[in-house]
């Protein structure tokens, strides 16, 4: 167990590796997973611009992207990740999978909440004369808030667990880390307080997302 | 100020339900600074008829025009400028709850580019208006449901409409609030010149604050004027709605001729009672009836129980008649079958 003094800096650069992975590929979700979310939602029959095929074939893509295992995906967009990041290695190499994954996953979230804000409330505006992205911008988008921070919240959780399997194909960061130096080499230990530290950093987030989405919801 | 002429508005069937037809040849004309009322039972079309005033929905035919402008014939762009001087109340509020109260009467007047010190200038002249200058930065959640309407309301007179449409404003209120909430309808309409169309499934309202009123029933009009005539036309059956006619105690032992008449302040019950008892002789007794405010006016039907002379009643309903006076008589196998 003397070892654990030469563990420690990889476990914390494997640390390192998984929050610059979650966080960049988390950011670039919400940019394009929120307005995927919009599109989905306005498009759909009854909504604010109705275009049944288009809706009908934007929910086909998305859900394609959520019903492939995630494994497969990973191995599937690796021509995209080459032409993108030059490599398919790598922390910054993993984050093309993983937000090609997120976003669908947070598309659908974000439409369950821009869906669960009242019609009566978009008809109220559209009653003062708003356009259509009026409606979108000081209605739905607003009046979701705090249940688009639990979506997001949600989505970060699960690129955290996505990013574990993206390390096993190269990605590095701490799922990488437990097979390497747990799994592989017996080390239960290694292992185990790789596992606490995924723990702390899901419960962190989601503590911090509750907050967040209470204190926006002031009812 | 509004005109609908020959208003249909079919919606297309959809799943195993065939197409409904909401609103069916609806005509109506309201008159700059007027007050009035569509009120019918749930499902006859109204709501589907106020959102046609401001085109929410699109009529199938006929023509809608406001203030001079046919908007069934304008442009997408064009309607959405007119509907800023048509302001809307609805049933439940619809207040965005991720504003305050003055965020939330902001909200029109930023739509329709107004910069941020005239937005909150104009916010608190209309929270002050509507009597609630001091919850200005209350959410919706922390007002109760009266001062939530009385937000909405600050909210839809915030772009100066002309015309204001208010969709079973007081529907989900108590009776306190929504006593309230007529008092300031009638109020801002007196003070800003409004015109106003108001929606609602009860009689008391169109009593309490419309000049003028239509029945709706399955989506076409069965009766419509100015209250204080259709309250003394014979047979009219928004009259009878609003003043239904009293119910003869039919106890035994009862003699006499019914006479259900109908008192307003030009022929109050006085002068028929004078006529009746003064100038006729006959004996009177009240089986039934009520007076109340309507309209700004008096209005009642009363039940007369008259004895003391066969062919001194024709006498008197013909001289109630030339006075004026709306009388019918009632036939005693009337009074029996209730």
């Amino acid at each position: 167990m003397s070892d654990w003094n030469r563990i420690w800096p990889q476990l914390l650069d494997a640390t390192w590796e998984t929050l610059y992975m979650v966080g960049v590929a988390a950011l670039v979700t919400v940019l394009l997973g929120v307005p995927l979310g919009v599109l989905l939602t306005v498009t759909a029959p009854g909504g604010l611009a109705p275009r049944p095929l288009l809706n009908r074939a934007l929910g086909l893509v998305v859900n394609l992207g959520r019903a492939l295992p995630f494994i497969i995906l990973l191995v599937l967009v690796a021509p995209v990740t080459r032409g993108i990041v030059g490599t398919t290695i790598g922390s910054t190499a993993a984050i093309v999978p993983l937000t090609i994954g997120a976003v669908p996953f947070l598309a659908r979230l974000v439409e369950t909440s821009l869906r669960e804000v009242a019609a009566g409330k978009v008809e109220a505006a559209l009653s003062m004369g708003a356009r259509r992205r009026d409606v979108v911008r000081t209605v739905l988008l607003p009046e979701a808030r705090p249940s688009l921070v639990a979506g997001v919240t949600v989505t970060v959780v699960a690129l955290i667990s996505y990013s574990a399997m993206a390390g096993a194909v190269g990605g590095g960061g701490l799922g990488d880390f437990a097979i390497r130096f747990g799994y592989q080499q017996f080390r239960t230990d290694i292992t185990l307080a790789t596992v606490v530290l995924l723990l702390v950093i899901v419960q962190a987030l989601q503590w911090a997302g509750d907050r967040w989405a209470r204190s926006l919801a002031h009812a | 100020m509004i005109e609908l002429k020959d208003v249909r508005k079919v919606f297309p069937a959809r799943g195993r339900a065939g197409e409904v037809v909401a609103v069916d040849g609806v005509s109506l004309s309201v008159d700059r600074g007027e007050f009035a009322g569509v009120v019918g039972p749930s499902g006859s079309g109204k709501s589907t008829l106020v959102r046609l005033v401001n085109l929410l929905e699109r009529p199938t035919s006929g023509s809608v025009t406001v203030d001079g402008q046919v908007l069934t014939e304008l442009p997408d762009e064009r309607v959405r400028q007119a509907r800023r001087s048509i302001g809307m109340v609805f049933q439940h509020f619809e207040l965005l709850d991720s504003r305050t109260a003055a965020g939330n009467v902001e909200h029109p007047l930023e739509l329709a580019g107004v910069g941020r010190a005239e937005r909150r200038r104009r916010a608190g002249e209309l929270l002050d208006l509507v009597g609630l200058a001091d919850r200005a930065d209350a959410r919706p959640a922390q007002l109760s449901g009266g001062q939530q309407q009385r937000v909405a309301i600050a909210r839809a007179l915030a772009a100066r409409p002309d015309v204001l449409l208010c969709d079973e404003a007081t529907s989900a209120l108590d009776q306190a609030s929504t006593t309230g909430v007529l008092e300031l309808l009638r109020r801002v309409r007196d003070e800003l010149g409004l015109t106003v169309l108001l929606i609602t499934h009860e009689m008391s309202v169109v009593k309490a604050v419309c000049d003028s009123a239509v029945l709706l029933d399955r989506g076409r009009v069965v009766d419509g004027g100015r209250l204080a005539d259709v309250l003394t036309r014979p047979g009219s059956p928004l009259g009878e709605a609003l003043l239904p006619a009293p119910v003869a105690d039919a106890g035994a032992g009862h003699d006499g001729a019914l006479l259900r008449v109908t008192v307003t302040d030009r022929t109050p019950e006085t002068r028929v009672l004078q006529t009746l008892i003064g100038e006729l002789g006959l004996a009177v007794e009240i089986a039934g009836g009520s007076v109340e405010t309507v309209a700004g006016g008096r209005y009642g039907r009363l039940l007369l129980r008259v004895t003391g002379g066969g062919a001194g009643l024709d006498d008197a309903v013909h001289r109630l008649r030339t006075g004026g006076v709306l009388v019918e008589r009632v036939a005693a196998t009337a009074e029996v079958a209730r």
